[in-house]
């Protein structure tokens, strides 16, 4: 299992595009992953459910746990957090 | 006769037609026990997968009758059926014995149910979205199909439109959108604009009343509906219709001229711009130069910096579109809320308050000197004006400046192609400069107003605060009397101030900065033929006094309100 905890500086959060290539990013993963928006104190949600990461509510600032927990664990992680720190490649 | 209704504006422009309503039937879902619950589950499989097909062959015709962003939503819509925790607990659901019409329908209410709970508008539109997805799924399961058709033009009414609703519509049938439900950017909101035509949403239960055919005046610019309109109201509205569509057509017609005063005085009028797509619309629009030049777009989504010989070619390629006409560079302005991959600036409590703009380029001198060597080489034959963001003391500006001469000196002596001539200037953001203008004066040959910025140092509201909306007005005398400050300084030393900020394309606010003595307004392109319409209108005496009297005031309103009877 790895995690890591990140800050989303986004001005959309973790909404709309930037959730769908954040989900589409994680599908590709075998690995089991979880979200939970830590600034809210939610539950995790599975991170490959958009309907799940849009509910969060992450907002501009707000930061994540990103879990994950599998055969590439490592990778999926590593690609997550690039994502997240590249600011979903692009604008909002 | 004549009932007025209030609502939210959602597209602007004016449209007057008969209203075409659109009852959705409500769908009878049935409710049983199904007989083989796996069966039941590749039923509904089957219904997704029909959904998903209607939702790609939705996305086409809807990238070419209404452009690509809007195809997006059926994208989107595309994403729900395949989710995990909504197929999951729909799946779930038939197992214990639920029909796949209900589990589907009860799994997407529970989405939708916390969407919208959410703070978010844009969010809290999506449910909606998730339910257009649900109908069109039960609706396979069923073998029902509900359809809208309009024979003539007409002003669409609904209590809420759906994306799948209107994929269907033709453009040039429908006048305008009236919702009784919808905040300003749902899907209606959306729609009309991609379709250029207003829209009124919110307009609440009373918009329901009103019959198939009614007459209505629909203005989307101030959210208000008038339904069968007595003559008078409806010939007053015409020629309002009239004076709009005559006002834009000359507007656009007269786009490629200076804008000159009444009286002669000539304000420079120009673009910011974001890249190369920017600065080619910027021109279509009667640009004159970029007042500002962004150039982030060079260092995000990479994995590394962008070198000289990239950032060459694209400033290059940006010149030659703008051929002798000034173009203001910004450098580069990142951190904050503006991260790239390759630098880690660590967690800042204020990010605007932080490591970012010149103070990261002056602590990183190498990779800023690429930026300024290539701003140079591009800017050979070209009027080159280089500017640095977020200023704070003359030693920045000072240090920037050495930099860029430095780079120059090197280019030139090594016999590389370099810009013989180019200006150096600052953007106006932070209070610092314009309390110390005089001095700061004597270093540049131009300032640039970031109003958005100094709007938000001035008066402490976080830019993009809803709740500090009201404080975030830039025509706040606090920031007026700043930019009066700079041109005074400016002006007394021979130098050239432009506002780049969001204020430089507002009507309101043009005869102040043009009254202050402004010499250049940059804006966003679809701005700029209005703006040059009103600059057209003023004389500078009376801009003068106008502007005068505003310093003196102690609001943004009260400013606005002096502007408003100006005019």
């Amino acid at each position: 299992m790895q995690k890591t905890i990140l800050k989303v500086v986004n001005e959309v959060g973790l909404h709309a595009r930037p959730a769908s290539e954040f989900v589409k990013l994680a599908a590709q993963f075998k690995a089991s992953i979880l979200v939970r928006n830590v600034t809210a104190g939610s539950q995790p949600v599975d991170a490959k459910s958009i309907l799940s990461v849009l509910t969060l509510g992450v907002e501009q600032g707000h930061q994540i746990e990103i879990s994950c927990e599998g055969e590439d664990e490592q990778q999926a992680l590593e690609a997550l957090q690039a994502l997240v720190a590249a600011d979903f490649n692009g604008k909002p | 006769m004549g009932t007025e209704l209030r609502g939210i504006p959602a597209a602007p422009g004016l449209a007057k037609g008969a209203v075409a309503r659109w009852d959705q039937p409500t769908l009878e879902i049935p409710s049983f026990v199904p007989l083989d619950a796996r069966a039941e589950v590749q039923r509904l499989a089957r219904a997704r997968r029909s959904a998903s097909s209607e939702l790609q062959a939705l996305a086409k015709r809807t990238a070419q009758q209404a452009g690509r962003s809007e195809a997006g939503v059926f994208e989107a819509q595309a994403m729900f059926l395949d989710d995990s925790a909504l197929v999951g607990r729909a799946e779930d659901l038939i197992l214990t014995g639920v029909n796949a019409e209900q589990a589907w329908q009860q799994a997407s209410e529970h989405f939708a149910v916390q969407l919208e709970a959410l703070p978010d508008e844009t969010l809290r539109a999506r449910s909606a979205d998730v339910r257009d997805v649900a109908r069109r799924v039960v609706e396979n399961l069923l073998g029902v199909r509900s359809q809208f058709r309009l024979e003539a033009p007409a002003v669409l009414l609904a209590r809420d439109l759906a994306p799948s609703q209107t994929a269907g519509l033709q453009r040039s049938m429908v006048l305008a959108f009236c919702t009784a439900e919808g905040g300003p950017t749902s899907h209606t909101a959306i729609l009309a604009k991609a379709f250029g035509i207003p829209a009124v949403v919110g307009l609440g239960a009373a918009l329901m009343e009103v019959a198939e055919g009614t007459p209505v005046l629909v203005d989307g610019t101030a959210g208000e509906v008038v339904v069968d309109p007595a003559p008078g109201a409806l010939a007053g509205f015409e020629r309002r219709m009239r004076e709009d569509d005559e006002r834009r057509a000359q507007e656009a017609g007269q786009a490629h001229l200076p804008a000159v005063t009444a009286d002669g005085h000539r304000v420079e009028v120009v673009a910011n711009v974001g890249g190369l797509e920017d600065a080619q619309a910027a021109l279509e629009n009667g640009a004159e130069g970029i007042g500002l030049l962004r150039t982030e777009f060079l260092f995000l989504n990479r994995d590394t910096p962008p070198d000289e010989a990239t950032q060459t070619r694209a400033y290059e390629a940006l010149f030659r579109v703008m051929g002798e006409r000034p173009v203001v560079v910004r450098t580069l302005d990142i951190g904050g809320d503006k991260e790239v991959a390759y630098y880690d600036f660590g967690r800042e409590a204020n990010p605007f308050l932080g490591f970012r703009a010149i103070r990261i380029s002056l602590e990183r001198p190498e990779e800023f000197k690429v930026q300024l060597r290539a701003l140079l080489r591009a800017g050979a034959g070209h009027d080159l004006r280089v500017m640095f963001p977020m200023v704070a003391t003359l030693e920045e500006a000072r240090r920037a400046r050495a930099l860029l001469e430095g780079e120059a000196r090197g280019l030139k002596a090594a016999g590389e192609p370099c810009a013989q001539r180019f200006q150096v200037g600052i953007m106006v953001e932070i209070p610092s400069v314009a309390l110390l203008a005089e001095a700061f004066a004597s270093e540049v040959e131009f300032f640039s107003v970031g109003t958005n910025d100094l709007t938000q140092y001035t008066l402490a509201a976080e830019r993009g605060n809803p709740r500090l909306a009201a404080l975030s007005d830039a025509c706040h005398p606090a920031v007026l009397l700043q930019i009066a400050r700079v041109v005074e300084a400016a002006h007394a030393r021979g130098k050239w101030v432009g506002v780049c900020g969001e204020l430089a394309g507002d009507p309101q606010a043009i005869p102040l900065l043009v009254g202050l003595g402004v010499d250049e307004l940059s804006m966003a392109s679809a701005s700029i033929p209005r703006a040059k319409s009103v600059v057209r209108g003023l004389t500078l005496p009376a801009a003068r006094a106008l502007a005068q009297r505003a310093l003196a005031l102690e609001s943004a309103a009260a400013v606005r309100e002096a502007v408003a009877a100006f005019s």
